[in-house]
């Protein structure tokens, strides 16, 4: 049977992984080796590195750093942000990542996601979404998360984008539910369940972990694929063999 | 084994050449990769991996004679995710007639009943037959990484078996014709095991 996955996400910045998603004042939290290296001992069935340095200022980094993970790691690992072309997307997976995940640049140029899935197959082609719910109701799309000055709200429905990115090729989707994101008050289970419906590729909740209750919650509700966190994990608040002992006894399949 | 095996990667154009050089470089095998026949041939242990088509992967090989100077190997080759779909005899994908050195047909995960395509994360290995390829993993509750849509259905050269809406052959073995539909590079201990095993075939067998 096919597992749950759990995915710490790790910001990374100049080659460091760094604490404070999304907000300023980043704080340098150790080596990517060495975080990559904890995870994987502790069980994590996957990582995503989150490459803050690049996408806002829409300047290339360098990715020294996805080789060197690369050679240590021996589970699967995405990376994520200022990947604009299929000339950055290559030489993220020929450095040796198994997934680019791109946002703001597909939400820019929808057609990237074909281009990518042409260019390397659709299992290597994530796509990031970031939504919030509008006063209407509706669930919108946001662009340009990274910066708090630059975010912007679009006017393209959150399930609309969802069913064109899949359109397009995206083999998997990652919904960041903004509205949960960083409360630690658990998933949007009604958000996610009704991207759920429409998405027959995997699907990874974002934004909102706050317990090992939680993930449970979202995988046994909104029926998503893997559940992806980072502050829970990285402040030491919920260790990954503990939550997969707890979600196996609440009757998930998770990896061993 | 008595002496280090002489590896050689073969580049079919996949991304995850690099991964599987490293997933090697942790068992102490510093492997060669190559598309020069003479190179292949001499090697003792030939990997070729893949990620990507199959119709533009087989076109690859064809266009360089390697898909000859693959079949007429002799030492222990194995096929990695599409490396290994390349091995059977036709891939549904591209309506593609592949190496045939493993009996079998390469088809799409079914289309219907809401199964979630492409088949990714980690799955249950569940032993079919007793191979050395697979030792150390008999009693164990063994999962790996996988990451594709295609899949070949049990068959009389399957070793292993996973399941996801249908049962496909995760581990295959035709003679010295090895394939691994997950991506052992990726799967943690039981992956490093697997690729300790296949180095650990003789290549005069």
């Amino acid at each position: 049977m096919l597992t749950r996955r759990l995915i710490p996400c790790l910001d990374v910045r100049d080659g460091q992984v760094v604490k404070g998603v999304r907000f300023r004042d980043h704080k340098v939290m150790g080596g990517i080796v060495d975080l990559a290296l904890r995870y994987r001992d502790a069980g994590a069935d996957e990582l995503v590195f989150y490459d803050i340095t690049a996408s806002p200022e829409g300047r290339r980094v360098d990715r020294a750093w996805v080789e060197r993970v690369a050679r240590v790691i021996d589970i699967p690992f995405c990376v994520a942000g200022g990947i604009r072309s299929v000339d950055d997307a290559r030489e993220v997976l020929h450095a040796g990542a198994d997934k680019v995940s791109v946002n703001s640049p597909a939400l820019e140029r929808p057609a990237l996601v074909g281009e990518l899935a042409e260019a390397f197959g659709v299992q290597c082609v994530v796509v990031g979404v970031d939504s919030l719910r509008d006063a209407d109701g509706e669930w919108r799309v946001r662009q340009y998360t990274g910066d708090p000055d630059k975010t912007r709200a679009l006017r393209r429905r959150t399930l609309d984008w969802v069913a064109e990115a899949q359109r397009l090729g995206a083999g998997e989707i990652v919904l960041n539910c903004m509205g949960t994101d960083g409360v630690r008050a658990g998933y949007d289970i009604e958000q996610l369940a009704a991207v759920r419906a429409i998405c027959s590729v995997p699907l990874v909740a974002s934004g909102g972990a706050g317990t090992p209750a939680h993930f449970a919650e979202v995988f046994a509700q909104a029926d998503v694929d893997a559940a992806l966190a980072a502050s829970v994990f990285h402040s030491g608040a919920i260790a990954i063999p503990d939550l997969k002992r707890s979600l196996r006894e609440a009757g998930i399949a998770v990896r061993p | 084994m008595a002496t280090a095996p002489d590896v050689v990667l073969i580049d079919a154009g996949g991304t995850n050449i690099g991964s599987v050089r490293y997933a090697l470089e942790r068992l102490g095998v510093d492997a060669a990769m190559s598309d020069d026949p003479a190179r292949i041939r001499a090697a003792s242990h030939v990997i070729l991996p893949g990620v990507g088509a199959a119709a533009p992967g087989m076109a690859r090989l064809r266009a360089s004679g390697l898909d000859a100077v693959i079949r007429d190997l002799t030492q222990p080759v194995l096929g990695v995710c599409l490396g290994m779909q390349l091995l059977f005899e036709h891939s549904e994908e591209g309506d593609t007639p592949c190496l045939g050195v493993v009996r079998g047909q390469v088809r799409h995960f079914p289309r219907a009943g809401g199964l979630r395509v492409p088949h990714m994360g980690w799955n249950a290995l569940v032993a079919e037959r007793d191979d050395p390829l697979l030792y150390g993993l008999e009693s164990t509750d063994a999962h790996a990484y996988f990451v594709h849509s295609y899949a070949a259905p049990l068959g009389p050269d399957t070793l292993a078996r996973s399941d996801h809406g249908m049962a496909f052959s995760a581990v295959v073995r035709r003679g010295n014709f090895c394939g691994m539909q997950f991506h052992p590079e990726r799967s943690a201990a039981v992956g490093a095991r697997l690729l300790g095993n296949f180095l650990a075939l003789d290549p005069a067998a």
